[in-house]
């Protein structure tokens, strides 16, 4: 039996909504680095590097990404943990570490964007 | 013919093992792996399996062959063990009362829990509730469904969380509701499914489909109700 861990009366419609959201926003996200690296070929500068990333548009864009991958990374690997992990303890403990991790990267994302 | 039978008695036996047994076959004919199966139980009347209507209809030898879910009586043995071997084991993800015997409880509970009956409360007067020939035609491929358990029980969603993802059959029983112009309890029968296990655990694998010995499309059906609950909460 799985119980509803931090899942409480949640709606499938709006999980499978903001899976595929996300989905779209991280596709989107890699398109544009692809198509940025392959322009700019493989000798990058970090001057390069920063002023691409620096740019107000590019520190949003990048933030959404950041907040896509956290929230896609959530409803997936919740539902693989809810599928795999028969022993509730198991699940709690590693829901609590992805959740923890996310919230990490989330905080270090922010503090990489609009620390310089 | 060599056949491998799954064999567990709770009452005799500490655990399940599988039984090998020589099966002798005329030359140039083809039979039902229900007929093999009846043929071992001639010789030892111990073996327990379920079987009714012998053609497909009643749906009670839901059996897994060589790996695939399927009806034993319309099952025949040229299709299934081309190879010369025939491993026959009970539904997968179900409990094990005896031998092929499973235990189907949870699997009418989901059944059960989509309320597999027209809900109309308004009055007709003296006379049927009429739907028009395209009405009726939107539950081809629906109604069809023997509860056979072929495909829930095919299901990996419904091994992890047969408690609370509906499954291939209840789904499409729930969407032959759904899609009933003579049904009134959409609102209510959308709102019961709208939450991560039971429509959502759905992946999309299809095994369901593979199996179904009425040649049906749950996933299809789940799809459709995927859309019903999508366009309800935009």
């Amino acid at each position: 039996m799985v119980a509803n861990f931090l899942n409480y009366s949640r709606s499938g419609v709006a999980d499978w909504i903001v899976q595929r959201f996300s989905a779209l926003i991280l596709a989107a996200y890699t398109i544009v680095m692809v198509v940025w690296l392959v322009v700019n070929g493989m000798e990058l500068t970090f001057a390069q590097w920063q002023g691409f990333i620096g740019q107000t548009w590019m520190r949003i864009f990048t933030l959404l990404t950041i907040l896509a991958l956290a929230s896609h990374a959530w409803i997936g690997l919740w539902t693989v943990a809810t599928d795999y992990l028969r022993k509730g303890v198991i699940r709690v403990v590693f829901l609590g570490f992805v959740g923890v991790s996310l919230f990490v990267y989330v905080v270090w994302g922010v503090s990489i964007l609009w620390g310089f | 013919m060599l056949v491998s039978v799954y064999r567990y008695n709770p009452e005799t036996d500490r655990e399940p093992y599988m039984q090998d047994v020589e099966v002798s076959l005329l030359e140039g004919k083809d039979l039902m792996v229900l007929d093999v199966l009846n043929l071992i139980k001639e010789k030892d009347q111990s073996l327990s399996f379920r079987r009714s209507c012998r053609e497909g209809v009643c749906g009670s030898d839901g059996v897994n062959m060589n790996g695939k879910n399927g009806l034993a009586c319309i099952t025949p043995l040229s299709d299934v063990a081309a190879n010369g071997k025939l491993v026959v084991r009970p539904l997968p993800g179900l409990p094990v009362i005896r031998d092929l015997v499973v235990d189907m409880g949870v699997f009418y509970k989901q059944y059960q829990r989509i309320k597999p009956y027209l809900q109309n409360s308004s009055q007709t007067g003296n006379h049927e509730r009429l739907q028009s020939p395209e009405d009726r035609a939107k539950l081809d491929g629906l109604y069809e469904c023997i509860l056979c358990a072929c495909c829930s029980t095919s299901c990996p969603s419904f091994w992890w969380n047969p408690d609370k993802f509906v499954g291939p059959s209840g789904l499409l029983q729930a969407y032959r509701f759904l899609a009933d112009s003579r049904d009134e309890a959409t609102e209510e029968r959308l709102a019961e499914l709208d939450d991560p296990f039971s429509v959502f655990r759905c992946r999309g694998i299809m095994n369901c489909v593979s199996v179904c010995p009425k040649g049906l499309n749950p996933t299809k059906a789940i799809g459709h109700i995927r859309d019903m609950l999508l366009s309800r909460a935009t």
